[in-house]
């Protein structure tokens, strides 16, 4: 499925003052959920409000539905959903005043009500904005970007501090939203949340993208994988490298518990266990563990993706 | 999961007079649940035209004082609307994101500024009624003609509208609410509202009377109190006020 990207950003920069925001950034987006991750301050806002039409790009190119954001933003406007990382509607406003105004500047409006039973503002009642606790903002935010029936929408941290049910919420949400055909853009910094609901991730990390991939592309890119066992302590480590290939490592992490490096795969499971047989040792806790967003963006950054 | 078809992207935009009808409405209902705004709007201009219409505090020359005052205290009620109203809400709005976030909307900055204009619109016509109902109990009798007072008030809503969009695009939320009230407070007293310019000395008249609340509040006591034909003078006062306002607005608004 490789359909016309949806988002094409060529060579973007950005500066704000003498601050390079956006430095060279490359990104396609293609139909389906494409998350863009990276640490506070990478660039992420800034990518995406570009794409949105907000800001001018000091050079490169953007294309969004194949539309120039800034020159024709009143097309790309009737097209797209927008749900900013915060704020948006006036503070005297009640959440389904809101939402009902936003549906009415649209010619084929989803059904208001049954959007806000779905993500529970129905619970909103009178209480206007500035009134709202922070989840329930976010969840009017993100109903606002979707009730025009848009064929993209661009999601600014959309479970930022959402607690663990409304989070859910929202990622079953995205999910129906990529079944009946809608593209989303999201940026986070929940490595969970990206391979949770992305067909493609691109991390970002000080203004360019360094790596783009489904996340088991990016997984299986990323450094070797790690088997883990316990045992009783003082093995003879050496002799278990010996049993192994030759490309592989092999640990006591601390008494009793081991760790072997390399490409973990059924073999190497088998050689560890046979080994073990061997020497007369019960491996009581074996585990295999895959590498993770987090860690391919440690690997590639040094930093950790929640900074 | 599984298609619903729910969320089938069907995009498009309402019809722009659909969505500034929707955007003009939105914004009134905003404006008439603020307490602040209401004090502001309503509140003062009645209080100020009942006090000083029954109660002989300050001299307002020769005649009825209501017929004195009444029109001072509907320019004041445009300038209530059109500036320091104006102001704060677009201040505000502009301070959470509203305006950005209408922004990537189907609705053009055009139909934006326009629903703006007719929600001040709306909101001037309600103050009007209920002050000229006001000043009727009171025994105001109007003279002149209602060609002039229309061409007055709309010139003073543009002119007013102008500075207090000046004001809330560039200036902080914060900024905006204090100015926008010390203004309201300043023009009150030394625009002719209630105090005639000429208890003021006579340098500061001719300054004053350059304001576009003093061409306002003496176009229409020209009109209203005096019969005068079109106050020429006056409403050349508020063109180039309109005019300078609304393009440094033009120019310098900023939407975050």
């Amino acid at each position: 499925m490789r359909s016309e990207p949806v988002v094409q950003v060529q060579a973007l920069v950005k500066r704000y003052g003498t601050k390079t925001a956006v430095d060279g950034l490359d990104l396609v987006a293609r139909a389906g959920v494409t998350a863009v991750l990276g640490p506070n301050g990478a660039g992420k806002t800034t990518t995406v409000e570009t794409c949105e039409g907000y800001r001018r790009p000091d050079s490169g190119t953007v294309r969004v539905l194949g539309l120039d954001p800034v020159r024709q933003s009143r097309e790309l406007h009737t097209r797209i959903g927008v749900m900013l990382q915060s704020g948006g509607v006036y503070s005297g406003a009640r959440a389904d005043e809101m939402l009902r105004h936003v549906a009415k500047l649209h010619a084929h409006p989803l059904d208001v009500d049954a959007l806000i039973e779905r993500l529970g503002l129905g619970s909103c009642g009178r209480t206007t904005y500035r009134r709202l606790s922070g989840g329930q903002q976010q969840r009017l935010a993100l109903a606002m970007a979707v009730v025009g029936r848009p064929e993209l929408v661009f999601l600014d941290e959309p479970t930022a501090g959402l607690d663990p049910q409304a989070r859910h919420a929202t990622w079953d949400l995205i999910r129906d939203l990529r079944a009946d055909g809608v593209s989303v853009i999201l940026t986070t910094h929940h490595m969970d949340e990206a391979e949770q609901l992305a067909d493609d991730v691109a991390i970002i990390d000080a203004g360019r993208v360094i790596a783009q991939g489904s996340p088991e592309e990016l997984c299986k890119g990323g450094a070797e994988n790690t088997l883990r066992f316990t045992g009783r302590p003082g093995l003879d480590v050496g002799s278990l490298l010996k049993a192994l290939p030759a490309d592989c490592t092999a640990a006591e992490l601390t008494p009793g518990s081991y760790r072997v490096g390399g490409k973990v795969d059924p073999q190497l499971l088998a050689t560890v266990t046979s080994w073990c047989a061997q020497h007369g040792v019960m491996p009581e806790k074996i585990s295999v563990e895959r590498h993770t967003l987090e860690d391919v963006f440690l690997e590639l950054t040094g930093k950790e993706l929640r900074s | 999961m599984t298609a619903t078809g729910t969320y089938t992207p069907k995009p498009g935009a309402a019809p722009s007079g659909r969505m500034i009808a929707a955007q003009a409405a939105l914004e009134t209902k905003m404006l008439l649940r603020n307490g602040e705004q209401l004090l502001l709007t309503v509140v003062i201009p009645t209080l100020l035209l009942v006090l000083f219409s029954s109660v002989d505090i300050v001299d307002t020359g020769a005649g009825e004082a209501v017929d004195f005052l009444t029109p001072g205290i509907l320019a004041l009620a445009v300038m209530s609307t059109a500036f320091t109203g104006q102001a704060i809400a677009t201040g505000f709005e502009r301070r959470y994101g509203v305006l950005k976030r209408l922004a990537a909307s189907p609705l053009p900055r055009w139909g934006l500024m326009t629903a703006k204009t007719a929600s001040v619109l709306v909101t001037e016509i309600l103050q009007i009624v209920l002050l000229t109902v006001i000043a009727f109990a009171l025994g105001w009798d109007p003279q002149g003609n209602p060609l002039a007072v229309l061409l007055l008030l709309i010139l003073g809503t543009a002119a007013f509208s102008g500075l207090g969009l000046l004001m809330a695009g560039t200036l902080k939320a914060e900024a905006t609410l204090a100015a926008a009230n010390l203004v309201f407070l300043l023009l009150l007293v030394g625009g002719g509202v209630i105090v005639p310019l000429d208890k003021f000395p006579s340098g500061a008249q001719d300054v004053l009377g350059l304001l576009p609340i003093s061409a306002l509040s003496d176009g229409l006591r020209d009109v209203l109190q005096h019969g005068a034909g079109m106050p020429w003078g006056d409403l050349g006062i508020l063109a180039v006020w309109a005019v300078v306002g609304l393009a440094a607005a033009g120019k310098f608004f900023r939407w975050e």
